[in-house]
């Protein structure tokens, strides 16, 4: 792939702001800015890990690997077929939804009887094999995504200047989060998921298709993750790596926040990116570490998350 | 909500004691003449030292039902700790390596005493979260050296006259190390704790409501499976001298799960016939690259669909089926 465009190098991974150094004030907003990028995708992440368990009792493991797979769908779309971002974002979820379908139906189905450790080993695999299978093909250098025409350019707030495409990441992500709330907790579907999340056979027993729901619930979840995935992909680099680490800061942000609420997931989400970016202010050395630290404190304070529920 | 059912289905029957004394010795010999027999002894030194992590492992995931997903941090603290005694404080290898293996133990009372609040998938992630803690530590810290690592780690003289630079003399130390360990594990499985320990594993209510105490049982075992895994980590960088970010890996973590799993999760020699079918498979596929990823997903994935005995537990059930 050649160098990056126009439009990626003026929305490198650290926003204009940061570069003016010595004016604290800015650097803050810059910093917090980002942290509330990153938080809008561990709070789509760890969503879509929280709805997942919520139905499967399983971990999703591959979840880094198909976030990164919805980028390099993304990618692919965009660079050999040039169908544009917008499209993508249907697109893409849809297709490595399907493979999450496939997955659920040939390999973790066989697993709900057994322990829930299997299903966290089995997707541990899958990871392995995907990631490998990409590292394979492009190396471990990132590709770029060019930027949508739309989102060049910077809205200018007064006391920064915030990138079109970051304001739009924010508000999307909190769109996709409420939006999945909503489903699950105020629609009928939502009712029948929440039900079967207590008592599958009971909601069976009402002529649900409870192996059908679940089915779909992964692909639903697999889907959320390539969907964040997509609106990376013009921020990160899109490389066979991105979704690894992530996973890991998405798992700590599980604990933190427990399993038991959508609108916890999302909090603590948001909450801990921007956590993350003001310790990049203000301790730059622990920024890799604070959300871990995080989990080691809420795990001595209240084990169970702090939206979470006791058993 | 229901206690989970067994992880592993392995130890359903546990062979005769008898059958796994002579087992331990045939292991022993064909170990100790292996070097004789031309094979390669780097290539055992390294497949006993993963034998010796993966054994470590097992006593936390096979016998104590607990699937730790960071157990590289116990591995790479006690590389570093070793290494660096060794080489900038010229300690001699016995206590460098003791010195690593106390440090991976004391990582082990403070993760271990954090994971065990919360118990089964929340317990693999909290592990995994705590390693990439320590991972990142070791990414910044400057007495590991960063990517560079701590390099040209001298072996020396081990209790002042057994020189280690002799590569056969160091396999026979590690042969040593690694067989004194897989007794210990063996006797510790073996013991009241070791029974108590599967107790809880398999039903954890019941043990408690028997009155024992199932927090400190699942703490002392995770203390020991981090201090043995340590050791195995400490005699590595001895032997490779070097100590490496590779160790407090995440992926390290997932292979010593692999390892576990291929050979068979609570019985005494899977993990180190799958420590060796991984190391073998490891060396023979180097040239292939980043394909070798690919295949150790998907020996995860057919283990964990159709394969969950691993080897030796499918041998152990064969063996069973036809008396």
């Amino acid at each position: 792939m050649g160098l990056p465009d126009e439009a990626t190098r003026r929305h490198p991974a650290h926003p204009p702001v940061t570069e003016i150094f010595g004016i604290p004030v800015q650097a803050l907003f810059g910093q917090l800015l980002i942290g509330l990028i990153n938080g809008a995708f561990y709070a789509m992440l760890s969503l879509g890990l929280a709805v997942i368990f919520g139905l499967l009792n399983i971990i999703n493991f591959t979840h880094g690997a198909q976030y990164m797979m919805g980028a390099f769908c993304a990618w692919f779309l965009l660079e050999r077929w040039g169908v544009g971002y917008w499209w993508s974002l249907l697109l893409a979820p849809l297709l490595v939804g399907v493979t999450g379908v496939v997955v659920e139906r040939t390999m973790l189905s066989r697993l709900y009887k057994l322990d829930h450790l299997y299903g966290l080993l089995l997707t541990f695999g899958l990871a392995l094999v995907v990631q490998g299978v990409f590292t394979n093909y492009y190396g471990s250098s990132g590709q770029p995504y060019r930027l949508p025409e739309e989102f060049i350019g910077s809205f200018n707030l007064g006391f920064m200047f915030l990138p079109k495409y970051r304001a739009w990441v924010i508000v999307a992500s909190l769109i996709v989060c409420l939006g999945t709330w909503f489903v699950i907790e105020r629609t009928k579907l939502g009712a029948y998921l929440r039900a079967a999340t207590e008592n599958p056979t009971l909601v069976q027993a009402f002529g649900i298709n409870v192996p059908r729901m679940i089915t779909l619930t992964y692909g639903f979840g697999v889907g959320l993750a390539a969907l964040a995935g997509v609106m990376a992909a013009p921020i990160y680099q899109v490389s066979p790596q991105m979704g690894a680490n992530l996973i890991i800061v998405v798992f700590a942000v599980v604990v933190i926040g427990g399993m038991g609420s959508i609108l916890g997931a999302i909090l603590t989400g948001f909450g801990l990116g921007i956590v993350e970016g003001l310790t990049k202010v203000f301790y730059p050395e622990a920024s890799n570490t604070v959300i871990f630290v995080i989990m080691v404190l809420v795990l001595l304070v209240k084990p169970a998350g702090l939206f979470g529920k006791e058993h | 909500m229901a206690t989970a059912p067994s992880v592993q289905p392995g130890s359903a029957r546990a062979p005769r004691r008898g059958t796994i004394l002579v087992a331990t010795a045939v292991m022993a010999a064909a170990l100790a003449v292996a070097p004789l027999l031309n094979v390669y002894p780097v290539f055992l030194m390294k497949a006993l030292c993963f034998a010796l992590f993966a054994c470590a492992f097992n006593l936390l995931i096979g016998f104590g039902g607990l699937l730790s997903f960071g157990h590289a941090m116990f591995l790479g603290t006690a590389g570093y700790v070793c290494a660096h005694a060794a080489k900038e404080w010229g300690w001699p290898p016995e206590a460098a390596i003791l010195a690593g293996t106390v440090a991976a133990t004391l990582l082990g009372v403070i993760t271990g005493a954090l994971a065990i609040r919360r118990q089964g998938i929340y317990f693999a992630m909290i592990t995994l979260a705590l390693a990439q803690m320590i991972f990142f530590f070791y990414l910044q810290t400057p007495f590991t050296h960063g990517e560079d690592g701590i390099q040209s780690v001298p072996r020396g003289k081990m209790f002042g006259f057994i020189d280690l630079s002799n590569t056969l003399v160091m396999y026979y130390v590690v042969l040593v190390i690694f067989l004194a360990a897989f007794l210990f594990i063996y006797r510790v499985v073996h013991s009241p704790f070791g029974q108590v320990l599967k107790a809880i594993r398999e039903n954890e209510p019941r043990a408690i409501s028997l009155g024992y105490d199932a927090e400190r049982y699942k703490l002392l075992a995770f203390i020991l499976s981090a201090g043995l895994s340590g050791l195995a980590g400490a005699t590595k960088a001895i032997v490779f001298q070097l100590a490496s970010l590779t160790d407090a890996h995440w992926t390290m973590s997932g292979e010593v799960v692999l390892m576990t799993l291929l050979g068979g999760m609570g019985t005494i020699f899977g993990p180190v016939v799958g420590a060796f079918a991984i190391v073998g498979l490891e060396s023979y596929l180097a040239s292939f690259g980043q394909w070798v990823t690919v295949i150790t997903g998907g020996i995860f994935v057919v283990c964990v669909l159709a394969f969950r005995r691993g080897i030796v537990g499918e041998i152990g059930a064969w063996w069973a089926s036809r008396k």
